[in-house]
């Protein structure tokens, strides 16, 4: 089975984002950047099927990104995947989800493939569009925010988590699957495996070598405006008391005062 | 000058009621026709669905293109998607308003890809810009916020339960009826099994009162009392990273930036620090209350009301208190 996996390099969760003076973009001095947590749950996963599977699959890694984004596949080579593509040029550097979807796209159709892993979500841009989209382009079925998945016979059970619940869908491959929190544990690779992926030569394309015209490549169709930190939030007002005399103060507050209950 | 006008919004139904942020979306979307031109309409998608076209019709809606049948009796994207597609084209929107649900995303951004769009997901404001709606969109882990544009014709954009008014406004949406094409290769998936998780009266993400519990509630049982006073206001209950990893709460209702964004009109953080992770996923709540122990936690630094106190002691006592007042 030829897996394929979707990665993104994004700020660290630590990470103090601040907006560049542009206001367009963040400042990227002094950021960690690290693989998207819910990617990494799409790589784990990816491996472990792998491990547990048919013989002859193989778990190949894909991102769109300047130069510094080689570490994300480096930790997934070092994680146990078999090989790392990237994508770039500058006519990418303002890609909305249409955009990187579409080069995913011709990068999965380049490679073959019969499953596709996705995290659910880029904490970044919070954008959570592009595995749909790419699964969608493909004319493949999906599972979304998915927390437990099976390949038996030539199809997937995933478990996807919905407002409320979980729902069970059965996938005929190919697929595509976006990774929620929950789906597994990802592995720290051990550091001869980091140092055997420093080693490992990292496949790169430009969206023409894959048959995108530039065109395509700044046929965007969302962008950004403006970035502006969100209104701060003041600390409000203590409430004293021994338990019962703070309780009723503050239902007197929510009922009578903020009036929000 | 655009061909298109009005804004559709996609109805989600759910247990046989258009959900709170259709109703929501129909409102913002009544609020902001004028701006866009054209007039409001729905999509109602699903097996039984036409009559529902009455409150969409009282929330603004003047019209409700209606795809009815057997192959909508449970939500699938594929069908789902061309019904859709179908309303899009009958009514012809220069705005498209999703419910931000993991369907509703489904549906945006598999229609975005045959309608060549663009899409916003998870807004919280929508403003008309010189063409079209404007959009905030928090991102970044909430630390910022992002104007965005849809540049597509028609926008799409998905809508963040509790971020607007519901209005009635007593109107009355004329049913159109349509016929959808389905996808051949959009019906090869299958739902086998649906399975309720929800903890409380209504879901996390919808609910207008969260009451979440985090390290300091010392244990699973200890969220017994948070049930009790989600039950008493009718809200649900949610839970901090660290409750989740000790399993003390199931994943779902996980609170944060690897968890749900809620944006109730109360949100009550329980025995939570308010790391900044904690913090992306309920700084848009209208009111935040704290109740901890240590009087140095973070969360103190944003909350509208804090006590420091045991919790344990606390919440009862405030549970027993808005007892007695509705009483």
């Amino acid at each position: 089975m030829r897996i394929v996996v979707c990665t993104k390099q994004v700020p660290d969760t630590e990470a103090q984002v601040k907006v560049s003076p542009d206001g367009r973009s963040i400042e990227e001095t002094g950021i960690t950047f690290i693989m998207n947590p819910y990617d990494e749950f799409a790589v784990e996963e990816a491996i472990q099927i792998r491990e547990r599977g048919e013989a002859g699959t193989t778990v190949t890694l894909v991102t769109m990104g300047p130069e510094r984004t080689e570490e994300v596949l480096r930790r997934g080579l070092a994680m146990g995947a078999d090989a790392a593509v990237r994508v770039w040029d500058d006519s990418l550097a303002e890609a909305d989800s249409g955009v990187t979807a579409e080069v995913l796209c011709a990068v999965a159709r380049r490679l073959g493939f019969d499953l596709i892993l996705c995290g659910r979500v880029a904490i970044d841009d919070a954008a959570a569009q592009v595995g749909l989209r790419l699964a969608e382009k493909l004319g493949i079925p999906h599972g979304n925010a998915v927390t437990k998945l099976d390949v038996e016979d030539g199809k997937l059970i995933a478990r996807c988590e919905i407002e409320g619940g979980v729902e069970v869908r059965e996938l005929p491959l190919p697929a595509l699957v976006t990774a929620q929190k929950g789906l597994n544990a990802p592995r720290y690779p051990a550091i001869p495996a980091v140092m055997k992926a420093r080693r490992v030569e990292i496949a790169l394309f430009s969206p023409a070598e894959l048959g995108l015209d530039q065109s395509a490549a700044a046929s965007r169709q969302s962008r950004i405006l403006t970035l502006e930190p969100p209104p701060a939030r003041a600390a409000g007002r203590m409430i004293d008391g021994d338990p019962a005399e703070a309780a009723r103060s503050l239902a007197h507050l929510l009922r009578d005062e903020a009036k929000v209950i | 000058m655009s061909a298109t006008s009005g804004i559709m919004v996609i109805g989600e139904v759910r247990e046989s009621a258009l959900t709170g942020v259709t109703l929501e979306s129909l409102s913002e979307a009544r609020r902001l026709a004028q701006a866009v031109g054209g007039e409001v309409c729905v999509a109602l998608i699903g097996e039984g669905v036409a009559s529902l076209a009455a409150t969409a019709g009282r929330y603004g809606a003047v019209k409700a293109y209606v795809v009815d049948g057997a192959e909508l009796g449970v939500y699938r994207s594929g069908p789902f998607t061309d019904a859709a597609m179908a309303c899009i084209g009958a009514a012809g929107p220069r705005a498209v308003l999703v419910p931000n649900s993991g369907n509703g995303r489904e549906i945006a951004s598999r229609c975005a890809v045959r309608l060549s769009g663009g899409v916003v997901n998870d807004v919280t404001a929508l403003k008309a810009g010189a063409v079209g709606l404007l959009a905030a969109h928090p991102c970044f882990g909430g630390l910022v916020i992002a104007e965005k544009e849809s540049l597509s014709d028609p926008q799409i954009y998905t809508v963040r339960p509790n971020s607007f008014a519901r209005t009635e406004t007593g109107g009355e949406a004329v049913v159109v009826p349509l016929a959808a094409d389905f996808t051949p290769s959009g019906l090869l998936a299958r739902v086998v099994e649906v399975i309720n998780e929800r903890a409380g009266a209504v879901n996390l993400e919808e609910a207008a009162v969260v009451v979440s519990g985090g390290r300091g509630m010392g244990g699973p049982e200890q969220f017994a009392i948070l049930e009790k006073l989600a039950g008493v206001l009718g809200g649900a209950v949610g839970a901090s990273r660290a409750a989740v990893d000790a399993g003390w709460r199931a994943q779902i209702a996980q609170v944060g930036q690897t968890g749900k964004t809620v944006s109730p009109k109360l949100y009550i953080a329980c025995g939570i620090s308010g790391s900044i992770q904690h913090k992306a996923g309920m700084q848009t709540s209208d009111l935040i209350v704290a109740v901890n122990k240590d009087p140095e936690a973070p969360i103190f630094g944003f909350a509208n009301f804090g006590i420091v106190g045991d919790l344990h002691e606390i919440i009862p006592a405030l549970t027993e208190e808005l007892r007695k007042r509705q009483a």
